[in-house]
């Protein structure tokens, strides 16, 4: 984990060979990957993502984009690598879930704008639907560094969906968990103790909420920040080529003016982090 | 070290190696991870003479050893471009050749002279070949008359060396090649991007919202290693090779066809700091083979004579 870690964002990104230190199983089709490459952990601002080559050949050929998870230290603290949630989804990320150590990959990154996280006395609140879980690791980090009080609402489709919990519990972040089964905290999505909660919190004290899920999810916590006034920051996590910029792929529409028109920006360079507020929410459809 | 600065018509590049247009963003994208300007050129990506949003996403699917995009030419117009680009560019110390687009002649008219008037721009690559858009290019790019026309027009209003890019998509492409040497260009780029068509069969939809897009990468490599050879024979013009390289012996192959720089699309997505390895290639390849310059491998296939049975 970063500790009072001054972040340089920006920086050129490194394409480093990393070698697989751990592959964590979580559940039948998710897992963590732990990789060294202390090149990008150095400069990995929580947010931030990196693209992985699944295959060394030419079969997926394009790299995946990650967010970053955790800031890995060794045992005398030194930032050793980092780590990714990945879901097994398709051929390259079947790929990752059966990664072994000792494996290498190539990883690109830091890249894109991270979350910016808030000072006291605002408050942070995020909110995290299923493998959108990943960027917060490092937010809270991030947040428990400067000292801000932090509540993360959680929400999957089952209790055995739900990771990482002690991880947020030990960097003193308030646990709101929520599953569509029912099988652990409160049944539904997670958009319904984050109303509830937005609703009763006294309107003085400054809010600050990041948010990181399936779109449908982001969407309504976006439109709940802005009916209570409270800055709302999403990651975006849509179908990238390049993450560099080169190729125009992972554009997001984000409204330009206030008579309704929009203009198509990309993911990888103008995001993935964004303030909800600029986002077309309509448009913003199932290709993202 | 061979001698690996290659002669496009008055254009001289430090090495064959260029970003294939729409691969590279406008540049500067690249500028803190590589130095522009130990490219052979940065080509940018198409530009009208207005800005344009492109298609809805989602824009590309990946195939086997390839990509389809369409992207569907989203771009900031020729104007922005000259004013915020082009400066970054020069300070930079790139080559810029600009990829230009136009739904009409007339269109294609006023961007080039546009560029003509813009301090630091080395070439014109005529985009007669997009399949992602409705009007203009492809169609420009598929017509024999098509093709000589908008080449001669864009002659007319700039000096500045002309190149206009090839679709693959026709019958016979070397005919293609010839209208633009009849027409005045000073070299051919050839190839851009296969019509292609990708579907998810469980929800029988197409995967990309344009339905049709332009295929890449390594997959369509011995196509376009193909092309270079028919057009090496048939037109005397420098040749820019372009079609799923991702290494120096993919590169090499071009040069033995015909092509006397070559491009670097797809390729650059997957590996930004590909270029140093290219050239470092291509250099051993040279020593290896007791080459002093790279110029002197351009269309030196040999076919062996077939023996007799
Ligand atoms: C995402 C993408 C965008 C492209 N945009 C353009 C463009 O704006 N103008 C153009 O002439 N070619 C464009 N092309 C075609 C490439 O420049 C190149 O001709 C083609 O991709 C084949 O080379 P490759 O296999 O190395 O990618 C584009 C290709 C891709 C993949």
């Amino acid at each position: 984990m970063i500790r009072g870690a001054a972040y340089t964002v920006g920086l050129m990104p490194v394409d480093v060979l990393a070698e697989v230190v751990a592959n964590t199983p979580l559940a039948p089709d998710y897992n963590v990957l732990t990789l060294a490459a202390p090149a990008i952990a150095k400069h990995a601002a929580p947010g931030q993502f990196v693209m992985i080559r699944t295959a060394a050949g030419l079969d997926p050929l394009l790299r995946r984009p990650f967010s970053i998870f955790e800031h890995v230290r060794d045992a005398d603290g030194r930032l050793v690598g980092i780590s990714i949630l990945n879901k097994r989804a398709g051929a390259g990320t079947a790929r990752l879930y059966a990664a072994r150590p000792g494996d290498r990959l190539a990883v690109l990154g830091p890249l894109g704008r991270p979350f910016v996280p808030v000072h006291p006395p605002a408050e942070a609140w995020m909110v995290a639907g299923g493998v959108g879980l990943a960027p917060f690791a490092s937010v809270a980090s991030a947040l428990a560094d400067l000292g801000t009080s932090m509540t993360l609402f959680y929400g999957a489709r089952s209790a055995r969906d739900l990771y990482y919990e002690s991880l947020f519990t030990g960097l003193g972040t308030r646990l709101v968990l929520t599953t569509e089964d029912g099988s652990r905290g409160e049944p539904g999505r997670v958009t319904g103790p984050l109303a509830r909660e937005l609703a009763a919190r006294p309107a003085d004290r400054p809010l600050t909420i990041y948010a990181c899920g399936p779109t449908p999810m982001m969407r309504a916590v976006a439109r709940l920040g802005d009916t209570a006034g409270c800055p709302v920051y999403v990651s975006l996590e849509p179908v990238m080529g390049c993450g560099m910029g080169g190729c125009y792929s992972c554009v997001v529409p984000i409204r330009h003016d206030d008579a309704g028109g929009t203009h198509l920006v990309r993911s990888c360079v103008d995001g993935p982090v964004f303030a909800a507020a600029t986002l077309d929410w309509d448009q913003l459809g199932s290709g993202h | 070290m061979a001698d690996l600065s290659v002669r496009i018509g008055a254009l001289t590049l430090r090495n064959p190696f260029m970003s294939a247009s729409g691969c590279f963003g406008y540049g500067v994208e690249y500028a803190d991870a590589i130095d522009l300007a130990s490219l052979g050129a940065v080509v940018v990506k198409g530009l009208f003479l207005e800005p344009r949003e492109g298609h809805a996403p989602p824009r590309i699917v990946e195939t086997p050893a390839g990509m389809i995009n369409a992207i569907g030419l989203q771009g900031i117009g020729v104007r922005r471009f000259v004013a915020e680009k082009m400066p970054e560019l020069r300070r930079l110390g790139a080559t810029v050749i600009v990829n230009v687009c136009g739904t009409t002649i007339d269109e294609y008219c006023e961007v080039s002279r546009v560029l003509a008037d813009t301090e630091g721009v080395a070439a014109i690559e005529l985009n007669i070949s997009c399949p992602n858009i409705k009007e203009g290019g492809i169609q420009f790019g598929c017509s024999l008359a098509g093709t000589h026309d908008v080449v001669s027009a864009v002659r007319r209003v700039t000096t500045l060396p002309l190149f206009p890019k090839l679709t693959p998509n026709v019958t016979d492409v070397a005919s293609f090649a010839r209208a633009a040497e009849e027409a005045g260009a000073d070299a051919v780029s050839l190839v851009n991007t296969f019509l292609a068509m990708a579907i998810d069969v469980e929800t029988r939809t197409p995967m990309l919202s344009n339905v049709m897009g332009g295929l890449s990468g390594p997959a369509i490599r011995p196509i376009a290693v193909r092309m270079v050879w028919e057009c090496r024979q048939a037109v005397k013009l420098p040749i820019i090779g372009i079609g799923g390289i991702t290494s120096a012996r993919d590169a090499l192959e071009f040069f033995i066809a015909g092509a006397t720089a070559v491009q670097v699309g797809t390729a650059n997505f997957v590996d930004p700091f590909i270029w140093a390895g290219l050239t470092a290639g291509v250099d051993a390849y040279l020593d290896r083979h007791g080459l002093p310059r790279v110029a002197d491998l351009v269309g030196q296939l040999q076919i062996p004579r077939k023996a007799h049975v």
